[in-house]
């Protein structure tokens, strides 16, 4: 097995242009495991841990980029503000070790549909990019809308790499909660990310763990949307009713296509769904109102 | 022993405390500090010069014929030493704890999934994996049997042994089964003297042992034709037993020496890794070892039993039991491994700790091709104690008593009779631990104001605030036996060395017991400090060149091989005192060992321990029986069948998510009766620790069975309690002496997993109002989304 480590971006590139069956290496917490059960047999790896970029993040213009490779554990501490959403998505991921080592690159890069990053990610608006390069077409964005294409696929080309994740700076309270089966250290059941985007009048939602991607739950999102601009909500602030919060987690439910697996039932999956929704809406709806009637 | 260089054999060879503690102290464990820093050495870390890597192809089907095994490209792969199946083996075929029904390599057909097929020896652990991978079996794959009723319908869905190779005491699908009837039995008659009566079905679920330290060990074949084997295990002289013949070599050249062992909890009690590495290694003449991956793992030892259990009990108005009946069926999957002594344990303990006039039981174990089951903490008495304790707060509901007063009402205390008909001979205060965890006070209320969701079910999974959250309380107790039972002479011998190093008295403590954790040479140390005055204990590896210690399981080594070290080391000391007597003409009677001398009661100080020996060692061996048993009848139940019993009860406290499902326990208390804590903090250490597996039970750990394929072989999906998970385990400990054991103690391991799982699950039912008849209780349960 070739054991190839690129100092710099460029070369990383290029190494993968020429190897584009090499296996790139990140915090390897997906890697190593995933080669513990013999799922790879990779004829070489590349390893990314001396690139400076990927461990890099910036604001700009009111958009984190977020390098591939910055652990979870550093979105924690650096990014809480800019990111709440991630981050709390973030503090579910493994345990301390896993998020030193662990990062949103690598969770992109697996696509896995239990991905923690994933919902809080689609949740965070629909100018999430995905940064990719290869060494002969350059850089490309990829919408996170269209990033997940299948169970454990993405649409990267093979001779391509994740630079960085491109996420607008939250303006408005952001919520993930995640079903495990014990208080720590587990693989979501599912999940649910959600946000409030007030400056556009939006709101995201992501479901993870419940489909063969990772999907937003388009309906519910334009259900709350328009309730909310009806309403005259985003101006006032006011209570939502329970009749309101009660349809979006169906809604959320309804978008959901999950399985029965060792992890869950597809009937708990969906039922749960709905009470993370109703929960998360409610906790950022009173976040807001609060925020609304301080500056009233 | 082999003289060249052996990796990972150090620890326990260098382990010398300074300390002054006897017992009833708490020193330092020697493996502690090693292990903490990651500098302990477990039987994965062997490595000898020259060694060979030995790995296992295992069959993907639960039930299939074999029609072929090709090796031939197998065997061509360069650095590939050896390639073994059925055929190649020169000894004994077959192997078993009691049973030897287990195929050291399947011929012919597989019976569970897992099985090992052939073995490879490589230069490499990859190329080893990639040989086996080369090996071709073709397979007729069959309908695997795994239910009950097909179980017991062989003639329609066939046999898991056939008739004329069925080597176990039952027959059919049957691999053992336990009758018992006590008092007029149960009759209609009987249940018409009953106010009251509650019914239940309850399953449990396949728990795994789930011990951090794979399978592992290193076998070197030695010039006069035979073996060394350095090896994770929980008995040496039964592995032995086991594979020697396999080998076709006498016993004797088989050497056995203990490596660092990475937990337990029954789950090295069958061997695993051993034949396999040996015939590798016989083949090859060179050292070979095997470690087993952690998916490998869960398919190289016996989990704990499965089961389904149905329970009736009858009750006076005012709560008195007037009946119980049951009938406990145990899934033992492919091989017999230990389900014979798990049905025993059932069907003796199965009714609990209480005073039942009139008692039925019936306890089978099935062959099925589900993954064997066999010894795991607890083994039979945890199953029974979901159900009767289940019953015990039905019951309680239907009589609106409190679930405590039901169970103290009940409580056998010394002088009552077990249903086998066996007198409790020492201390049982039943009544009293569950007194104890009932006045502990409780902890405090959900602060919301407070928020840390670490401390909500959920935890930082986030998924509530606080919301749908409601608290619940349970309580349990339990029994279980320790020592082996009917009829077993489970012997302990030591050996103990007194001589002067370094101008010092020095006691060695030499016994083959396995230390798996359980810190078993912490008390043996303890023990020779307190028989023989001296400070400086050095603790032998454990090996096969002394007798047996039995096992480490049980709750038995410090009642079984500490009992062997205190005789050994009185004989040594008086020896020595012999020696003086011999010597100084003393004609004292009040003579003891103390401080480093040989101290007269009325006399004082007599002489030194180093002058007294001077150049002398004193080396003496000892052997440890305890008080025999006998077999239970086998309609009636009826029999003198355990050696000791022992007690604990829980209260458990849980916040539940009740529209989520999710569960926190926020404190388990336990209170127990060690008869003698000889090392108190390893005690609670014990008892903390089996709270901890036992609420895996209760809510998370189950291996998952489809078909007879194991769906979760992993740590990914067998999940065991975090340090989120584990609540604070208060813990009281009763010292009443055990006439009968060696400084009246009680062995103390298995009891806490026995009686906590329940406490837990009645907590969970008083917030959520949801029968909850099956463990491990998933959030499916609770949210009736199944
Ligand atoms: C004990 C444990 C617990 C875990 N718990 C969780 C959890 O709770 N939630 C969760 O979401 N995940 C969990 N994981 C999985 C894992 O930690 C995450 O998916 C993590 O985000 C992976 O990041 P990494 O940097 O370690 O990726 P790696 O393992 O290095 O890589 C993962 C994948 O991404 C590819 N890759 C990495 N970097 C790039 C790049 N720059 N460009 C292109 N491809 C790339 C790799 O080739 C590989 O396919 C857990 C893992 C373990 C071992």
């Amino acid at each position: 097995m070739e054991f190839l480590r690129p100092a710099t971006w460029d070369e990383a590139l290029a190494a993968k242009a020429e190897f584009p069956t090499a296996l790139p290496i990140s915090g390897g917490t997906d890697v190593m495991v995933e080669m513990n059960f013999d799922v790879h047999r990779p004829s070489a790896i590349l390893d990314l841990n001396r690139i400076t970029e990927l461990r890099q993040w910036e604001i700009t213009d009111g958009v984190v980029r977020l390098g591939a490779s910055v652990p979870y554990a550093r979105i924690i501490n650096e990014l809480s503000e800019p990111l709440p959403g991630l981050a709390l998505a973030a503090h579910t991921v493994g345990s301390p070790q896993i998020r030193n080592r662990g990062g949103v690159g690598g969770n992109l890069g697996g696509a896995s549909p239990a991905g923690d990053a994933h919902p809080a990610l689609l949740a965070a608006g629909r100018d999430v990019f995905v940064e990719v390069a290869s060494a002969a077409r350059g850089t490309r964005m990829i919408a996170i809308d269209d990033f997940y294409v299948g169970v454990k696929r993405n649409s990267m080309e093979k001779d391509e790499l994740i630079l960085r994740v491109h996420i607008p700076v939250a303006d408005g309270p952001q919520q993930f909660s995640k079903i495990g089966t014990r208080n720590a250290m587990v693989i979501a059941v599912c999940a649910f990310g959600f946000a409030l985007h007030p400056k556009n009048g939006t709101v995201g939602t992501g479901i993870g763990s419940a489909a063969p991607t990772p999907r937003r739950a388009v309906a519910a999102e334009e259900f709350l949307q328009g309730v909310l601009a009806e309403r005259g909500l985003w101006e006032s602030g006011d209570l939502l009713g329970a009749e309101v919060i009660q349809q979006f987690g169906e809604l959320v439910k309804a978008a959901a296509s999950p399985i029965d697996d060792v992890r869950g039932t597809a009937d708990y999956r969906r039922h749960s769904l709905a009470v993370m929704a109703r929960r998360t809406l409610t906790w950022t709806w009173n976040d807001y109102s609060k925020q609304i009637r301080s500056a009233a | 022993m082999s003289t060249r260089t052996i990796q990972g054999q150090k620890n326990l060879q260098d382990i010398r405390t300074g300390s002054p503690d006897g017992i009833g102290g708490s020193p330092l464990r020697p493996d502690g500090t090693l292990k903490v820093k990651g500098e302990f050495a477990y039987s994965s870390d062997l490595w000898h010069e020259d060694m060979l890597w030995g790995m296992a192809l295992r069959s993907p089907h639960p039930r299939a014929n074999i029609l072929s095994v090709d090796i031939s490209e197998a065997v061509k792969t360069p650095g590939v030493y050896a390639v073994l199946t059925h055929d190649d083996i020169p000894g004994a075929k077959f192997y078993g704890l009691e049973i030897q029904d287990q195929p050291a390599l399947a011929k012919d057909k597989v019976r569970y999934h897992g099985e090992a097929i052939a073995i490879v020896a490589a230069d490499h652990p990859e190329t080893a994996r990639r040989a086996v991978k080369k090996i071709k079996v073709e397979y007729e794959v069959l309908t695997p049997i795994v239910t009950e009723e097909q179980c017991l319908n062989p003639e329609v869905y066939g046999y898991v042994h056939e008739p004329h190779e069925f080597k176990s005491h039952g027959h059919g699908n049957i691999c053992h089964s336990q009758k018992l009837v006590s008092g007029l039995g149960v009759t209609d008659e009987v249940r018409a003297m009953a106010d009251v009566i509650v019914k239940g079905e309850y399953e449990v679920g396949m728990q795994d042992q789930a011990f951090l330290g794979p399978e592992s060990g290193l076998a070197v074949p030695s010039e006069d034709g035979g073996m060394d084997l350095y090896v994770a295990t929980q008995w040496l002289h039964v592995d032995r037993q086991q594979i020697a013949p396999v080998l076709g070599i006498p016993e004797e050249k088989l050497r056995l020496t203990l490596a660092g062992v990475g937990g337990a909890f029954g789950g090295r009690e069958d061997l695993s890794m051993q034949i396999h590495a040996c015939l590798l290694a016989q083949r090859t003449g060179k050292p070979v070892k095997i470690v087993y991956a952690r998916d490998e793992s869960f398919f190289g030892h016996v989990h704990r039993h499965p089961a389904k259990m149905y329970y009736e009990h009858g009750a006076t108005r005012d709560g008195k039991l007037v009946y119980a009946d049951a009938r406990i069926v145990l899934d033992g999957g492919a091989y017999a491994s230990a389900s014979p002594a798990v049905v025993g344990n059932a069907a003796s303990l199965g009714h609990g700790p209480y005073v039942i006039p009139n008692v039925r039981m019936d306890a089978i174990a099935l062959y099925s091709n589900n993954p064997s089951c066999g010894a795991m903490r607890g083994f039979g008495a945890v199953q029974a104690c979901f159900g009767y304790e289940t019953q015990m707060d039905k019951l309680a509901v239907a009589l609106d008593m409190d679930p405590v007063e039901l169970r103290q009402l009940n409580a056998m205390s010394e002088g009552d009779y077990m249903p086998t008909g066996q007198m409790i001979d020492s201390p049982a205060p039943v009544a009293e631990l569950l007194q104890r965890v009932k006045d502990m006070p409780l902890p405090p209320p959900l602060d919301l104001t407070n928020l840390d969701v670490r401390t909500l079910p959920g935890a930082l999974s986030n998924t509530t605030h606080g919301e749908g959250v409601v608290r619940g309380i349970g309580y349990s107790v339990g029994i279980k036996n320790v020592g082996f039972s009917e009829g077993f002479d489970d012997y302990s011998t030591a050996r103990v060395r007194l001589e002067v190093i370094g101008g010092e008295p020095v006691a060695m403590v030499h016994t083959a017991m396995a230390e798996v954790g359980q810190g078993g040479i912490t008390v043996h140390a303890q023990i020779a400090r307190t028989e023989l005055g001296v400070e400086q204990v050095t603790i032998h590896p454990a090996n096969t060149e002394v007798g047996s210690a039995g096992s480490t399981s049980a709750s038995r080594q410090t009642y079984m091989t500490g009992g062997a070290v205190k005789y050994a080391a009185e004989a040594v000391a008086q020896a020595l005192i012999e020696k003086g007597r011999k010597r100084y003409g003393w004609t004292h009677n009040d003579l003891s060992l103390i401080g480093g001398k040989v101290v007269s009661e009325s006399a004082g100080a007599l002489v030194s321990m180093v002058d007294l020996l001077g150049d002398d060692a004193i080396d003496l061996t000892r052997e440890h029986h305890h008080r025999p048993t006998v077999p239970f009848d086998k309609e009636t139940g009826q029999g003198f069948g355990h050696v000791q019993y022992t007690f604990c009860a829980n209260r458990a406290v849980v916040d539940v998510d009740v529209e989520l499902g999710l569960v926190k326990v926020v404190e388990l208390t336990a209170a127990q009766d060690v008869g003698k804590a000889l090392n108190p903090l390893s005690v609670v250490g014990q008892i903390q620790g089996g709270c901890t597996q036992a609420l895996g039970l209760a809510v998370m750990e189950e291996i998952i069975v489809k078909d007879g394929k194991v769906r979760n072989a992993s740590f990914t999906d067998y999940l065991i309690p975090t340090i989120l998970d584990v609540p604070p385990i208060p813990v009281d400990i009763l010292e009443l002496p055990d006439p009968n054991a060696p400084y009246g103690l009680r062995g103390v391991g298995e009891a806490p997993t026995v009686s906590a799982t329940p406490s837990i699950v009645a907590a969970i039912r008083q917030a959520t109002g949801i029968a909850l008849n099956r463990i491990p209780v998933r959030p499916e349960h609770l949210t009736g989304t199944l």
